[in-house]
């Protein structure tokens, strides 16, 4: 007999079920359609850890746990803790400025090409030091493959919480539809430029088309994202392509000769204030509205999950009556 | 206060809704600014975007679609009638960019499509430039609203042409008209109420501030403050200075 039932086998779902794992309980695991892919929305993440830049525009629950995710994914993946790098156009050199005031935990670079060889051309940037990226695949194949070996295995079903009996941690995304969440539509590139060398994602400021680029193995870079208040679950746009490889062009020409790989659009459930939420109804805890924030937001939320769970204890990302 | 197509708003103030760190943040800065509109965007973010509506039909202010993004009078017209279907008004805030780079409006398109509109009842507020003989031509097409630009969309450079835009009001005196774009500070949304336009349209001044919600409450207090002062009869600026207080008479201590 299972101590707790989790629901979908996202970003959110695999945490959970490790952490519920590591807190002593033994879980069960289901997602309707078996172990993660391009079904699911945490397959197209850039898998970026970085609060501080997050820290721009999202409220500060999201700088303050995303300190603690690389941490946990440590134990779990490869994490490349290589900082990351912000830039800007010499047009919009403004915007380096505004970006700077309004994030921490940053140096600004004056000889980039020190750093990065490949940007030389771009000269200034800010460098946040203390952040992190991640595969998100590769970090969804391992928490798979943790899990297995505390032997927890993903049984293919859909349920609902309803269905189920005991406590349920409800991690179904989108697909939860619960009042108050809404999709947020991204659209994303994968390109393979083995010319170019990144080793630490990059943002590009850009007034109209903002950008970063995330290095993986083998040359290959992922692009995004777009951002729409949409819930269209059509494949990527010719627009969405276009402003984005107009952007990547205008960062490192060479990106023109870069092969696309795969292009990927998908929805992010997020909440009115984009922080992410454990709702709790009774023995069911909703983990939800991870918005873009999915591997930088899962670990403290499952831990959230988790600590109500096992101790009551009501962390600030817990809402219940 | 001239109204709107029959609509006199409570403050001189539209608020556009994109850009917002989250809709969280949006609905406070609305909250804030008093805004009596709110724009919306069809072409990206209608259709699907439900949930988003809702959160925008919530504000409980006049809804105004646009045609943002639209480069021809063909693609504003077809995307005006879907959201007067989706939104059930006959606003429509008419956008026809004529330049990628610039987004000024191609005030070829904008004539042709505000013709077509106006003919199918809508009740069109054309972006324009400040050039005068396209506002005339404009009115004569069927718009009863001019929203001439302060500045490109999203430069933040405020009011660029002030004579043009002086020519245009004196031109139009009983025309409502909204200074729409380019407004980057509340300063910018204060000269334009005292130089008699009725209103302001702003979006990034707000959504990209640092924090949205306090530069909202900002452009309130401004558009009040140039409101009043245009209703006060500002002083006509001189080139000689004038003591106010006369040297003969001064108190002899």
């Amino acid at each position: 007999m299972a101590d707790v039932t989790v629901i979908g086998a996202g970003v959110a779902g695999l945490c959970a079920a490790l952490t519920a794992c590591k807190a002593g309980l033994t879980p069960r695991l289901i997602d309707r359609m078996g172990a993660p892919g391009p079904h699911g929305c945490s397959w197209w993440a850039g898998g970026m850890l970085a609060p501080f830049c997050e820290g721009a525009v999202a409220e500060p629950a999201i700088i303050t746990h995303g300190q603690n995710a690389a941490a946990f994914w440590g134990a779990v993946t490869p994490v490349t803790h290589r900082g990351s790098l912000v830039v800007a156009l010499q047009r919009d050199r403004g915007e380096l400025d505004r970006f700077a005031r309004r994030t921490s935990a940053h140096q600004r670079i004056t000889d980039l090409a020190a750093l990065e060889p490949d940007l030389g051309a771009h000269r200034e940037a800010l460098f946040f030091e203390s952040e992190a990226h991640l595969d998100p695949r590769a970090a969804l194949a391992d928490l798979v493959t943790a899990l297995a070996e505390k032997g927890v295995e993903i049984e293919c079903a859909e349920v609902t919480p309803d269905a189920i009996a005991g406590p349920v941690i409800d991690a179904r995304g989108m697909a939860a539809s619960l009042p108050g969440l809404r999709g947020v539509r991204g659209e994303m590139l994968v390109l393979r430029a083995p010319e170019i060398r990144l080793s630490r994602p990059v943002r590009l400021l850009h007034p109209r088309h903002p950008l970063y680029i995330v290095p993986r193995a083998d040359g290959v870079f992922m692009l995004g994202a777009t951002q729409l208040e949409s819930a269209d679950r059509r494949g990527v746009t010719a627009r969405a392509v276009l402003e984005l490889l107009s952007a990547a062009y205008a960062l490192d020409p060479r990106f023109a000769e870069a092969e696309v790989l795969e292009t990927g659009a998908d929805l992010r459930p997020a909440y009115a204030d984009n922080v992410p939420r454990v709702t709790v109804r009774g023995r069911v805890m909703h983990l939800n509205g991870l918005f873009r924030h999915g591997y930088l937001m899962a670990p403290a939320l499952a831990a959230q999950a988790v600590d109500y769970l096992t101790k009551g204890i009501k962390g600030d990302l817990v809402h219940a009556d | 206060m001239r109204d709107f197509y029959g609509v006199t708003l409570a403050n001189p103030l539209m608020l556009g809704t994109a850009q917002y760190p989250s809709p969280a943040v949006l609905e406070a800065a609305f909250r804030q600014s008093g805004a009596a509109v709110a724009t919306v965007s069809l072409r990206r973010e209608g259709g699907q975007g439900q949930a988003f509506w809702e959160i925008i039909k919530g504000l409980g202010v006049h809804i105004l679609p646009n045609t943002a993004g639209c480069h021809s009078a063909r693609e504003a017209i077809t995307t005006a009638q879907m959201a007067r279907e989706l939104f059930e008004t006959d606003w429509i805030k008419l956008e026809v960019i004529g330049h990628a780079d610039t987004l000024q409006p191609d005030p070829f398109g904008l004539l042709e499509a505000t013709e077509t509109l106006a003919a199918d009842g809508f009740q069109v507020f054309p972006y324009t430039t400040e050039d005068q003989v396209l506002g005339a031509r404009l009115l004569d097409a069927g718009a009863r609203v001019l929203m001439p630009w302060g500045a490109p969309i999203g430069s933040g450079l405020g009011l660029n042409n002030r004579y043009g835009l002086r020519t245009l009001r004196a031109a139009f005196p009983e025309v409502p008209m909204v200074i729409d774009a380019g407004l980057g500070r509340p300063s910018h949304a204060a000269d334009a109420l005292e130089m008699g336009f009725d209103a302001v349209l702003l979006n990034s001044a707000v959504a990209q501030a640092g924090d949205p919600v306090a530069m909202a409450r900002a452009f309130a207090l401004a558009v009040q403050a140039g409101a009043l002062a245009r209703d006060a009869d500002p002083m006509a600026p001189r080139d000689m200075a004038q003591p106010s207080t006369p040297v003969i008479g001064k108190a002899w201590l």
